[in-house]
Formats: structure tokens, sequence, C-alpha cells
């Protein structure tokens, strides 16, 4: 078991509660910029797989749908991200996969509660992250990111915000 | 004095119907017994259940079901629903199974639903005929490998309630290309709003500049122009009888059959032709090109389930206020994978609760249920395009895909069935 401690790790895992909290502020532009370019960012209908091309998503971000749906985000045009509901995360239960200099695969658990119009909904998945270390720690960037929903292949109903 | 009742057939007029059908919990309990529990209700295609044993559960008008291939290969509706103590005998969306056996005291049941064992039976010696136990059963019929049920015995044939619908779906189909159609994929989600909703939206082509204005900045320019229909004279919506209706937004795709040759291929769909040149004729890879999109129309068959461009959308009400809609993604079963893939892709980028479409139309609904609440006598128009609704040459009602003729062949056929006690 990798120690939590090793300044790697810690790295990754405070670039995945960066990335929460600019998700919850809805500041998407930052956000984006979190992510390389190469970088993949998933959330599978199917619990088991991980050929994720053959399969139908919920999310399926390259640069190019990711960069687009940061602008439907916030340009004004949808209906439900205007009326979108708040959020609070918590992401934890860090576990780590594989850590070397270059990156960190990290395993969380994540929580997100919302609310809207008088009502609270809560989403919650397992979530791996690949972390890749820069230079420096402002350079550190998301490599690739799967949200598995516990109800991924049920009804999931969101509104307006982003895991 | 009398009871008052929740229907009146003044609820729901040619033009216009009472707020309050979205609202009223006995009105929506008397939906599920007069409608629901009447006529077919769509509950599987049989790509889903492709072989003997393989089953689906899902609901008819609130009531638990298994859809399941028999050894046979016959096509059963079983209420999934324990014989003995009522506990459901099946907990799974899907699979693949030899028989049903109930959780609580094991009582087995085969894949017709016949009753096949009870453990411990002396206790039931002279007491109980398995043969009198099966689990209840729905009719049930298919059309074209869609697959409804009713639990009405005596109601017509499916086919015959399809009537004018059948054609279209013929026409719907041949975006497979001549290969099987099977489904690839299932976006769930729940609104907090009546079903009528839904029903009304698949059919509402006037929402879409507005409410989809995000995903149609967010498409290449030949997509968006494809669905540009507001004022494209050709694009209409037939009512086809028994609240069934036809919206076709891009006519040049209406049969897939017919093709002139002058629409070019568009550029989004280059490295897909690259992929397939010298694997499949010219005519082939021009004809899967021209059907990545869909059939160009929305068939709208009452009261649960739209043959939707490229997708099946599907309707249970869960509640007078909650509605569960499945957006199911369909492809060539044996057609080139990296198609089918990146019909996955045309199907994501729209569908689903993190989709550029569904969520915005889900908010829109979502305010309907809210705002209707309001003076629930005062009516919901569904009278747009009245003033040039005409009767096509086969004898339907016709108007632009932007009116709500279709809103009001589904109301006409709700107003008579709900009249119908």
């Amino acid at each position: 078991m990798t120690d939590l401690t090793d300044p790697r790790v810690a790295r990754a895992i405070a670039l995945a509660w960066r990335e929460a909290e600019l998700l919850d502020d809805k500041d998407y532009e930052t956000w984006a910029d979190l992510y390389t370019p190469d970088a993949w960012y998933v959330v599978p209908t199917d619990p088991s797989t991980d050929d994720f091309a053959s399969s139908l998503n919920m999310v399926y971000d390259d640069d190019r749908m990711r960069r687009m749906r940061v602008a439907r985000m916030t340009e004004g045009f949808s209906p439900s991200a205007v009326a979108a509901a708040r959020t609070a995360r918590t992401v934890s239960r860090f576990s780590v996969a594989e850590v070397s200099d270059a990156g960190v695969r990290l395993r969380a658990a994540q929580v997100v509660v919302a609310y809207k119009r008088g009502s609270y909904s809560v989403l919650a998945g397992d979530v791996t992250y690949q972390m890749i270390l820069g230079a420096t720690v402002d350079t550190d960037r998301i490599g690739g990111k799967v949200i598995r929903l516990l109800n991924c292949d049920d009804p999931v109903s969101a509104s307006g915000f982003l895991l | 004095m009398t009871t008052p009742t929740a229907w009146s057939d003044d609820l729901v007029e040619a033009d216009r119907v009472a707020g309050r059908l979205y609202t009223d919990p006995e009105i929506f309990a008397l939906e599920m017994q007069r409608i629901f529990h009447r006529t077919w209700v769509w509950v599987a295609h049989e790509s889903e259940i492709p072989s003997p044993g393989s089953f689906k559960t899902t609901t008819v008008g609130g009531e638990p079901v298994i859809v399941v291939r028999d050894r046979k290969g016959g096509i059963n509706t079983l209420l999934n629903r324990c014989r003995h103590r009522g506990a459901t005998v099946c907990d799974l969306p899907k699979g693949k199974a030899n028989g049903f056996t109930c959780p609580y005291h094991n009582w087995s049941y085969g894949l017709d639903g016949a009753l096949r064992g009870i453990p411990y039976p002396d206790g039931y010696e002279g007491v109980v005929d398995k043969a009198d136990y099966p689990l209840g059963r729905l009719r049930t019929e298919s059309y074209l490998g869609m697959i409804w049920a009713t639990f009405n015995h005596d109601v017509e044939p499916l086919e015959d309630f399809l009537g004018d619908a059948k054609p279209w779906m013929e026409r719907f189909f041949k975006q497979s290309n001549g290969y099987p159609t099977k489904v690839t994929g299932i976006h769930k989600f729940r609104f907090k709003g009546n079903w009528k909703i839904q029903l009304e939206n698949t059919t509402d082509g006037y929402h879409f500049p507005m409410v989809h204005k995000s995903w149609m900045t967010s498409v290449d320019a030949e997509t968006a122009d494809m669905m540009s229909f507001m004022n494209d004279p050709t694009a209409v919506t037939h009512a086809l009888g028994n609240g069934h209706s036809v919206a076709i937004m891009a006519q040049a795709h209406a049969d897939l059959d017919v093709d002139d040759g002058t629409e070019e291929i568009q550029p989004r769909f280059a490295h897909l032709v690259d992929a397939l040149v010298g694997h499949y004729t010219d005519a082939q890879i021009r004809r899967m090109m021209r059907s990545m999109h869909g059939c160009g129309f929305n068939l709208n068959t009452f009261p649960n389930v739209s043959l939707s461009l490229s997708f099946f959308r599907v309707l249970i009400p869960i509640s007078v206020d909650e509605t569960e809609i499945w957006h199911m993604a369909l492809g060539m079963d044996g057609g080139p994978e990296i198609v089918n893939a990146e019909r996955l892709r045309i199907h994501e980028h729209f569908q689903g609760p993190f989709g550029f479409g569904s969520p915005d139309d889900a908010e829109g609904w979502e305010r309907v249920q809210r705002g209707a609440a309001a003076s629930p006598s005062m009516p919901i128009l569904v009278n747009r395009g009245q003033n040039r609704e005409v009767t096509s040459p086969e004898g339907w009602p016709t108007s632009h895909v932007t009116d709500e003729t279709g809103m009001r062949e589904a109301y006409a056929m709700y107003r008579r069935m709900m009249s119908d006690d």
C-alpha cells in the first residue's frame, strides 16, 4: 500500500480537490485547463466495460468535446445550465494504483450533493484519475478521469452540472 | 349528492387540454387503468432478448413485468410476481436465465411462466395444483422486432392498432441498411413531470431552435442545417390515427431508399468513409453515411414509444409528476463497428443526463409541471397550426412540423380511451 503522504501522491490528491472545487464553483474555463489535450473525461453507462469507444457513455469527452461542453455550460443558451443545481462534492477514500515521478494513478470515491428547487439529490461513484505531474505543482494536470456512478445503468438525473 | 369524479370529457378539447391533466393524481390513476392497462404498451426490442432465456424487466402501467424469450423462441411478457406471496421473481434489469426462482420460498417458474417447482410440497398436496399457478401473463405481439404487451386480452391485434404507423416503422428501420437493428446502449433518466409532457415533446418541432440552441451551436454546419426546419415547407407532421403521428424534420432522409445523388456526405464522416473503402461498395458506404443521423423523422406512437430519428424514446410513467425516459441507441447487428461507434457518439452528444440536448428538454418539462399547478383549469394550448392543417392524399391531417397536429392526434386518442369507462 502506497503512503498517501508520498509528496507525489499528495500533489495528485491536491489536484483532485482543486478540480472538485472548480466544478462546484462552476468555473468551467479554469477547469478545462486542468486537463491535458489528450485526456479523456468519461462517465460510462456500462458498469464493467473499459472499452468506452464501443459502448454508450453519459460523457465521452476528448479535448474538442470538453471545450464545447465548457461553451455550453457558460454561454447562456442552455436552459439547464442557466438553471443549474448548486453542488457540493467530496472526494475521498483515496488509494494509489500506480505512482512514478511522471504521474499518479489515483482511485477515489466521490459524492456530489446537488440542490435545486427545494430538493437535494445525490450522485455517488467511483473515480479513477490519471494525474500527470509537471515540473512544478502549478503545472500538474489531469491526463484522464473516469467516473463510474453507482447507478450508471439505472436512471441518472443531473441538472446543469458536471461530475 | 353525487361523488365528483376526476375525469370529465371537457378536460380535453380539440385545441386545448386542462392543465390538471398534468397534476391530478386521480387522473393519473385513471390513465393507468384506462390507457396503460387497456392498450398496447411497448416493452422491448427483440435484440434485447436475442436467444432462449434472454430477458429484460420493465413495467406496464406501474406493474413489474419480465419480457423473456422461451426455449421455443417465443416471447413472453410475464408479471414479475410470485404466485405464493407476491415477491418479484427477477431482480435484474436484463440477463439470461433458465427460469425464475422466487427468493422467498424458492417457488420456481419456467421461461414460459409455468410453475415448475415448490419446495417441501407435502403441505400443498390436495391444496395447490401447479398447473393453476403460472406467472401472470400479458398478451404479447411484435412488429418489425418491436415488442408490445397488453393486459387486455380482447384488444385489437397489434398490427391493426399500429395501422398507418406501420409504413413509417418500415422506413425507420431502413437506417440499419439491411442489417438487423440492435440496441447498443441506453440512457435512462427521470424528470419531475407528467408523462404526457414528454409524449407531446417528441412531436414538438416548435421548441427545437429555442431549447436546443446550445446543441445547434456545437455541431457542424451540415448537421445544424439538417435540423433547421423552421422555414422548410417540406417539413410536416401527419396525424396517423389511433394517437400516432409522424413529425418529418428532414424530408430528404424520410425514405433512405430514395437518393437522387445530390446530397453531399457530411465532411464529419470522412474518416468513416476512408475506413470503409475497400470493404464495402461505394453505394453501401453512401447509404450508411446518409443514415448516420437516422431516418429524418420522429414516429410518435401512442402511448409510450417513439421511433425518433436514430433511436427509440420510451416513456415510463412513475407518478403524476414523475416520468422515466429511456433513450435507446441503435446500431447495425453485424455492420461495421466503426459506424456503430460513431452512431453512439452522435447519440451521446444530444442524449442522456449529460448530453447537449436532453437536460435542456428536461428543464423545460419540469417548468411546465411547476407552472401547470397555477390555475389547473386554465388550458394548455395545442392549437398551433390549426389555421393551416390540411388533409394529405393519404387522408392524414397534416401541418407544418412545428405545428401541434401530432399532439392533437394523441389527445384525441387519449380522450377516447379516458371517456370509455
